[in-house]
């Protein structure tokens, strides 16, 4: 994901021009729009109402509803650490709060330099090597411990 | 002559750095001269040898595992490439006895074929259940999937022939196909593992259905948890559009049928069907009231098939070797196989397709050796988060829909998360609720308040305020979620719970 914090209105207008003729228009708007900016603007909400016919409210209801729209700009690497029993059962929980520790941050939080967020995911699929683990939506890690955990995020700060 | 490797690309292996094993195994050839060939495979689902490279040889694939970037360098030591000794050789891999003792119909392709390669499909049986289905009337097609004993495989099991005759007999202009492929269920991933490793058979499972009822249009809803799915089946749907397997003339019959993959943004309940098909139309993921069934009010209010991955995947095989070929296998009212999960503290996690009658001792012990950490197993959840846990005392029940059902619990999915004696059930069961109330879609009451209270009196039990008096409470609050719940998120939640409760009640005390 390449996210950037500055976006244009026109960019968002153009994005939802693009998607707006699909059926079911708006997790398509929403995912290229998060996909682009690294977040839902509060601007974009009047845009989408206004293109797909609804109030700002019900766009406003959608956009909170699901899990994986965020509403603020994220960190650069969001962490998505799996939480659900199959995890569990290989010490997840053990492993959240070594995250937690290491980055002196909780689930739902990012770190004061803006670079790393937490956040709990129910499952990535991922259930027979665990605890499992996913780095922006898009790179995942598996037979996750502590000493991997620190090493991954180690090799994040390196890369920026 | 180059030689083929195998190194797999589905997200288990890549989560135990499959690439980069991919890359270093490149480069050591390279820098021996070696003349090489890497395909990335799937997976073949024993994931506690992943990362597994394969070298394909005039006897066979001979498989390696776990392989690790470090011990590229050895392998090329003990010239792995033409089957040379190593202490991570496994032998023969269709002779490793996990997979030699599975019976993998929809899973027959699975990690034997690059999952983008549609010449590798038409190699491996692809496509005959599509040219089979296009010979015969739609009748005929829905009577061959009910004839086989289908049901669906996303856990309900109701008869997929079934769904599929309502919304074949139902007259509208416009009808849909839609897989659920929201899998959220911890413990299961047997959905992902079809579509980044065989992309092509739910392809062509949809694209039956869409003849056999008549829909011009599909969507595949899977889950943004899944962007490597997501990514592989855009790639497949573009190559079979590009080769008149998809489209508006398929294989020259005149029929069309178009397909498209929408993502789905982190909410649970949305894996059930009638909140998926509110988010598909880009709604809030919240349920309906049923009826109308989606088989005739559903996508945007038209007749729609909404059916679970492996039941969709699982089409083409009855088509291609018919009815009474799929229906032989598995015992009373289960027919056919499932691919079982196995998760958690397993030593040998992986997937296992069986037919239905295999019991869960044989599943955990012949299959996955026991746990991992090697403590005794104390409890197993069977079918997901809305699915029981399971004590020792139950494992000899049989993998089938009935035999489930008569002792409280229910297959699902066919996944299964293994904890070992260090587990506390009254945590679980606390879980259970508190996953219900971060996840329920808010429609109806007993889901809704009911988990939140379920939390609040589980917290209680934990912390030993008025036990008995709690648990009465507990109970009552779980007959109220079972029966007042409009859909499986609030009414199943009392599985987990109950079930921990009754088996495990001295983690309660």
């Amino acid at each position: 994901m390449k996210a950037q914090s500055t976006f244009s209105l026109e960019l968002l207008k153009n994005i939802i021009a693009r998607n707006s003729a699909v059926p079911g228009a708006m997790l398509p708007v929403l995912h290229e729009i998060q996909d682009t900016v690294g977040f839902v603007p509060t601007a974009a909400v009047p845009l989408i109402a206004d293109a797909l016919n609804l109030s700002r409210a019900e766009v406003h209801g959608i956009i909170t509803y699901y899990h994986h729209f965020r509403q603020q700009p994220g960190a650069k690497y969001v962490l998505k650490l799996c939480s659900a029993e199959a995890c569990q059962a290989v010490g997840s929980a053990a492993l959240a709060e070594h995250a937690k520790a290491t980055l002196e941050c909780n689930f739902h939080e990012s770190t004061t330099d803006g670079l790393f967020a937490l956040e709990p995911v129910y499952c990535l699929g991922l259930c027979a090597c665990g605890p499992s683990m996913m780095v922006n939506d898009a790179e995942v890690h598996g037979r996750m411990t502590p000493l991997q955990f620190d090493a991954l995020v180690q090799e994040l700060r390196g890369a920026k | 002559m180059s030689v083929t490797i195998f190194v797999p690309s589905d997200s288990a292996a890549l989560a135990v750095g499959a690439d980069k094993v991919a890359a270093a195994i490149q480069a050591e050839a390279i820098m021996r001269k070696i003349d090489i060939k890497i395909i990335r495979n799937g997976s073949r689902g024993m994931f506690w040898l992943e990362t597994m490279v394969e070298v394909a040889t005039s006897q066979g694939r001979i498989a390696f595992g776990p392989v690790t970037v470090a011990d590229v360098s050895s392998l090329f030591d003990a010239s792995f490439t033409s089957g040379g000794k190593h202490a991570l050789a496994l032998g023969l891999t269709e002779e490793i006895p996990y997979l030699k003792k599975q019976e993998r119909l929809t899973f027959a392709r699975v990690g034997i074929t690059d999952p983008l390669s549609l010449d590798d499909y038409l190699a491996h049986e692809g496509y005959v259940g599509l040219r089979n289905a296009i010979q015969l009337t739609t009748e005929q097609i829905v009577q061959q999937v009910t004839d086989s004993g289908l049901r669906g495989r996303g856990g309900a099991a109701f008869p997929t022939g079934i769904k599929w005759k309502t919304v074949l007999a139902t007259i509208a202009a416009q009808k849909y196909i839609v897989c659920n492929a929201d899998e959220g269920d911890s413990g299961t991933f047997s959905d992902r593992m079809v579509m980044e490793d065989d992309p092509f058979v739910l392809i062509e499972g949809m694209t039956i259905a869409g003849l056999a009822v008549g829909a011009t249009q599909g969507y595949i809803y899977v889950r943004s948890e899944y962007p490597h799915a997501i990514a592989v089946l855009n790639a497949a749907i573009a190559t079979a559009n590009k080769h008149g397997y998809l489209g508006n003339n398929i294989l020259g019959s005149g029929k069309a049928f178009q397909l498209q993959v929408r993502r789905g943004a982190g909410s649970y309940v949305c894996g059930e069907e009638t909140a998926l098909l509110e988010s598909l139309e880009g709604k809030r993921g919240i349920v309906r009231a049923k009826p109308p069934l989606p088989a005739i009010e559903g996508l945007f209010g038209q007749p729609t098939v909404i059916n679970n991955v492996i039941s969709l995947a699982t089409v083409p095989v009855i088509l291609a070797k018919g009815a009474a070929f799929y229906k032989n296998f598995g015992v009373g009212r289960s027919h056919g196989t499932l691919p079982f999960q196995l998760a958690g503290n397993i030593k040998q996690g992986g997937l296992v397709e069986k037919a239905f009658g295999i019991t869960l001792r044989e599943l955990l012990q012949d299959f996955g050796g026991g746990s991992l950490s090697g403590r005794p197993i104390r409890a197993v959840q069977v079918g997901g988060p809305l699915g029981a846990y399971l004590p020792v005392s139950q494992f000899d029940t049989a993998m089938d829909y009935e035999a489930f059902a008569a002792i409280g619990a229910a297959v699902g999915h066919g996944g299964m998360v293994v904890f070992d004696d260090s587990v506390d059930m009254a945590k679980q069961a606390r879980y259970a609720m508190a996953f219900c109330a971060l996840e329920s879609c808010g429609k109806c009451t007993p889901c809704r308040i009911g988990s939140t209270r379920g939390v609040e009196v589980m917290d209680k039990i934990i912390a030993g305020k008025e036990r008995k008096k709690q648990i009465g409470l507990l109970r009552d609050l779980c007959d109220t979620m079972s029966n007042g719940s409009l859909c499986a998120m609030g009414s199943m939640t009392p599985y987990p719970v109950l079930s921990a409760l009754n088996h495990f009640p001295e983690d309660f005390e």
